[in-house]
């Protein structure tokens, strides 16, 4: 941690020091989530939407479903991507132009999560083997950052998944034809929900807040599906883990992924 | 799960692998140091079919000035994939994944490198992939060690690294290509067996937490098994015969 501003390592010592008390800067337990709010159909455009806000973190999540060409090994899949962007409105820091790696990063982390997780059933997106299938794109927008973007990225994603539904093509001279009026639920087998710690010195700390995570030593995203098991996981920052910390992590990430998944639930219950 | 289908036979009634290996033995890993006249380090390793060179630069002054830093040295890492290095022909600009394994495999070295002794400068680490097999992140992570410790650039300890994953519903050691594509989970792991801490961790397929423990478990003995040979390539080169060029 030999990077930080003289303000980061004042930050630090001041959130080790109530680390030690049992304490975090903004008053959360170690291992509690900030409050996460979700609203869907902000969009009304796109196929399916979602804003989600954890804690002061913001994201907008839209939706596009549309026909396309399978990938060459994948004839018999439909396609699905998953993408985000902090916008420059986001934080003073946040600039335009080509991604960065830690934006690369968050959406491939993102995108991993719910890819693994086979949570759309692709397989019912194919309108005709190796020429067309239909493409799911989930593209998230950071609108306000107060870090832990992995996690935020990912509820918005899920709501707006969940709340999607797809249009309906057929294949008319060899070309897929929009049949109007005929949109069905995405197929949906899991709801996948990434939980990101950080630690700091000897502390594992939940949804680390961007006070945080701008002196974590080390943070780790791991995905949980349905049943409980691990599908995606990612470990970042300039230090490492102990298999101990490890085991608390993964233990960690299915008890508060539970409590997450309650909440996207319940609010897309009802909205496709 | 991503186009994995299970038409190959993983794993055999006798629990031998697509390649003949068993479930807990990694594929065949050479390492030589100090292969390249002109990098300060380099190191040359080969992990089952992964042929990968490694050479690091510096510490040396860092362009573009903005990013030196008066508190410590930067490392920076590139991992790169040849355009031949795979079935079809790979564009040689760096793509999303080769950036972002760029970043992880940087954050797994960090911590090994005492880059506080070196402020205001940058040791630049090169990774080029001249054929890949699966596991090339693990294999290249491994090299850059060597090749940093080849630079004479002082280190807490060598990260080492090693896959575990899972194919065919048992936890197998070093995924290969086949099995990474068709089977169910692959899982990345940089790890310091001097200092117990694991730097590099990423996942993908789908395990139960016990299934996880497990993987680290037997990830961690590669990991052991790599750091042994990492050891004997530095011996090979400082200690032997007199001849280090």
């Amino acid at each position: 941690m030999t990077n930080l501003s003289i303000i980061d390592k004042l930050k630090r010592s001041k959130i080790l020091d109530l680390l030690q008390e049992g304490k975090r800067i903004d008053g959360r337990a170690l291992d509690e989530s900030r409050p996460l709010v979700i609203d869907t159909g902000v969009i009304p455009h796109a196929n399916g939407s979602a804003r989600a806000r954890l804690g002061d973190t913001e994201i907008v999540s839209g939706i596009k479903v549309q026909p396309d060409r399978p990938f060459p090994d994948m004839g018999d899949k439909g396609i699905f991507m998953c993408t985000a962007e902090i916008l420059p409105l986001a934080h003073p820091s946040a600039e335009t132009g080509p991604p960065q790696p830690p934006v690369i990063e968050l959406a491939r982390v993102v995108d991993r999560g719910i890819r693994e997780s086979g949570m759309i059933d692709l397989s019912q997106f194919v309108l005709e083997k190796d020429k067309a299938v239909i493409g799911l794109f989930a593209d998230c927008v950071v609108t306000d950052h107060d870090g832990n973007l992995f996690d935020a990225c990912s509820y918005a994603a899920v709501a707006a998944i969940i709340t999607s539904t797809v249009p309906k093509w057929e294949m008319k001279d060899d070309k897929p034809t929009l049949i109007e009026d005929q949109e069905s639920p995405t197929p949906i087998t899991t709801i996948p929900v990434s939980v990101t710690m950080g630690r700091i010195g000897e502390f594992i700390i939940v949804d680390p807040n961007l006070d945080e995570w701008e002196c974590l030593d080390a943070r780790i995203t791991i995905t949980t599906n349905s049943d409980g098991n691990i599908v995606a996981l990612q470990k970042g920052g300039d230090d490492g883990f102990s298999v101990e910390q490890l085991v608390k992590c993964s233990e960690l990430s299915i008890v508060s992924g539970k409590k997450i998944r309650e909440i996207i639930k319940q609010a897309t219950e009802g909205t496709q | 799960m991503g186009g994995r289908e299970a038409n190959v036979v993983l794993l055999d009634e006798n629990g031998i692998r697509s390649d003949g290996r068993k479930v807990n033995e990694t594929r065949k890993v050479t390492i030589k140091a100090g292969v390249l006249k002109n990098a300060g380090g380099s190191a040359y390793i080969e992990f089952g079919g992964n042929k990968i060179l490694a050479g690091v630069f510096g510490p040396r002054d860092v362009h573009p000035k903005h990013m030196s830093n008066p508190d410590t040295g930067i490392l920076r890492v590139r991992y790169h994939m040849e355009p031949f290095s795979v079935d079809e022909r790979k564009k040689p600009a760096p793509s999303r994944r080769e950036i972002e394994i760029s970043k992880v495999i940087t954050e797994a070295l960090t911590p090994a490198v005492i880059l506080e002794k070196f402020p205001r400068t940058a040791i630049d680490v090169y990774l080029e992939v001249l054929q890949a097999d699966g596991g090339t992140r693990c294999a290249a992570l491994a090299a850059a060690s060597v090749a940093l410790a080849d630079a004479g650039i002082p280190m807490r300890d060598l990260v080492s690294a090693c896959a575990a994953g899972k194919a065919a519903d048992a936890i197998i050691l070093d995924v290969n290509n086949e099995e990474d594509q068709a089977g169910q989970a692959d899982m990345p792991i940089g790890y310091m067996p001097n200092l117990g801490k694991i730097t590099l961790l990423q996942l993908d397929g789908v395990l139960t937490t016990d299934e996880f423990k497990k993987c680290i478990e037997l990830g961690l003995e590669g990991c052991k098994q790599v750091y042994e040979i990492q050891k004997s390539a530095l011996r090979e080169k400082y200690f032997s015969s007199g001849d280090n060029n």
